[in-house]
């Protein structure tokens, strides 16, 4: 599997760790506990096309957002997180 | 209708040329309702089929496999048994589930290989010896076997492993004598049979597609590519597909699917004394009784659904396999594959009612459920039966994520992809 990293190009996914699904932001304080345990535990696991934070540790060490087909792996967009649209 | 297999009717075919010899089940075209259909045809599907006709009486049982039965991670485990845990939600259940290992082949009159040739789960410093020894004590206070072996010990029985490795010294081990291995299709088939003699039907090539739930929600049909199935109750029992047929009914659960791989050598002359897990990583390895190495090590490290593993696990697999016992670069490997484990948040399975009435969840098994197979046939039974939990499952609960009741015995929070 290789990712195009905006900064630093083609890598190999070994250079990378996932974190998971980027599952939206997380709830307020005033939520309650039962949206933070949702937010924590709960996944849509899907499979197909999803959005996923993934870390660039050996490379710039920047968090991306991937999109990834969970089925194929076939990877679509990467973009730096904190620019992605959540 | 089932013959009972014996010496004799095995003398009795030798005479005739083997030609006698009729399916072990029967192959079940559904019918339009049942009192209770399984979803999922492997080991965990077919064993609470089993229980659920034979210690609780249950006359109308269907399982329901997509593929054919034993084709999901019921073929594609190391085989492993044991139950050296150390939390007190797990010890009671694994170690059911080891006694009914125990009585198995004869319960079910079919060899299932089951083989107590010892795990060994390796040390390689202090702080890890103190870390098995606090394990090995809370075994003993359940009355599960368990027994701490300095590296002289382990010297004797594995004399190949690098003991005076300069990273990885092994201190010693702790040593489960009565775990081992079992062979998968076997249990699989022997569970099949069982059930099938007691009326069960397995229907093959029937997936499930749709939940029908009535006007309170309650689920009371199931769509499938063999037509709509009547059931007063529904277990899922689906393992890497547990998030995809729970989505079915219009749940998330807190399971993240990932990719497990394992590997086979070419068939040697015995060599490995039982099972015996490297601790400084993550590796482990067996030999089959046709004398393949049988090794496995990480998860791929990402969600996947592919039952195909990625090459850089397979390299750290042979990495750590040479760190542990080098002579294992003299074997050729033969096969590596790959199956869908069903990750939990904490690591331990689930078992339990779910939000939708008639609905109930079997899964989260992780990369350990093959040497769960009885017992969690035998308690999701008594949880479909009787509507109440199994004392041994009872810890197993959907809802300890939000109460805070997690079953962490590795402490490794809700990251899959690094328990
Ligand atoms: C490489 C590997 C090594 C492992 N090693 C060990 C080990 O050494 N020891 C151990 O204890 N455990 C081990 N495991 C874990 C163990 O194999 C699983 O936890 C266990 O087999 C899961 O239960 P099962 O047998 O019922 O699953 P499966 O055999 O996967 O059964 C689930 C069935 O559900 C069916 N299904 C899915 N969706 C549908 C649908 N919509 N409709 C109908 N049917 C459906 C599937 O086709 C499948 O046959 C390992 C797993 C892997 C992959
Ligand atoms: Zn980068």
């Amino acid at each position: 599997m290789i990712i195009d990293c905006p900064h630093c190009g083609s890598r190999d996914s070994g250079e990378f760790f996932m974190r998971g699904q980027a599952a939206g932001p997380r709830p307020e304080y005033a939520d309650g506990q039962d949206a933070f345990a949702v937010y924590v535990y709960d996944r849509t696991n899907l499979a197909g096309m999803q959005r996923e934070h993934w870390y660039h540790a050996a490379g710039c060490r920047s968090w991306l957002v991937v999109e990834r087909d969970t089925r194929s792996h076939v990877v679509g967009s990467v973009a730096i997180a904190g620019k992605a649209v959540a | 209708m089932t013959k009972r297999y014996s010496l004799l009717s095995l003398a009795r075919q030798a005479i005739s040329g083997h030609r006698g010899w009729m399916p072990a089940w029967r192959d079940a075209t559904p019918r339009d309702r049942y009192d209770i259909v399984v979803i999922g045809g492997g080991g965990h599907g077919l064993a609470t089929a089993y229980y659920l006709a034979k210690v609780f009486g249950e006359k109308s049982v269907a399982v329901l496999e997509k593929g054919w039965i034993g084709g999901g991670n019921a073929g594609r485990n190391t085989t492993i048994i044991r139950s050296n845990y150390l939390l007190p939600g797990n010890i009671p259940f694994y170690e059911h589930s080891l006694k009914l290992w125990e009585g198995l082949e004869q319960d079910l009159n079919y060899n299932a290989m089951v083989s107590q040739r010892g795990i060994i789960n390796l040390f390689h410093s202090d702080e890890q010896r103190d870390a098995h020894e606090r394990r090995g004590n809370a075994m003993r206070l359940h009355g599960v076997d368990a027994e701490l072996l300095d590296a002289d010990a382990v010297r004797k029985m594995a004399p190949f492993l690098d003991f005076d490795n300069a990273r990885f010294p092994i201190f010693g081990g702790l040593r489960q004598k009565r775990a081992g291995t079992a062979r998968h299709d076997a249990v699989v088939w022997g569970f099949a049979r069982g059930a099938s003699a007691r009326g069960v039907d397995i229907i093959q090539n029937c997936e499930v597609t749709g939940m029908v739930r009535d006007a309170s929600g309650r689920v009371v049909a199931l769509d499938t590519t063999r037509g709509r199935i009547g059931a007063g109750k529904v277990g899922m029992a689906v393992a890497g597909n547990s998030s995809r047929v729970a989505a079915l009914a219009d749940l998330r659960l807190p399971i993240e699917s990932h990719v497990l791989q394992a590997f086979v050598s070419e068939g040697l002359k015995p060599v490995i004394p039982g099972v015996i897990t490297f601790g400084a990583g993550h590796f482990y390895i067996s030999q089959s009784d046709k004398g393949g190495l049988v090794f496995g090590g990480d998860l791929d490290g990402y969600k996947s659904y592919a039952q195909r593993g990625n090459l850089p696990i397979v390299e750290d697999v042979c990495e750590e396999a040479m760190a542990l016992m080098p002579m294992i670069g003299r074997a050729r490997l033969l096969r590596s594959w790959g199956g869908i484990m069903d990750m939990t948040m904490d690591g331990s399975p689930i078992m339990d009612r779910t939000p939708v009435p008639g609905l109930y969840l079997n899964g989260g098994w992780c990369y350990g459920g093959f040497k769960a197979t009885p017992a969690s046939g035998w308690c999701f039974a008594h949880l479909l039966s009787r509507d109440e939990p199994h004392p041994v499952a009872a810890s197993y609960r959907l809802d300890r994520f939000a109460t805070g009741r997690l079953i962490d015995e590795k402490g490794s929070g809700p990251q899959p992809n690094l328990q």
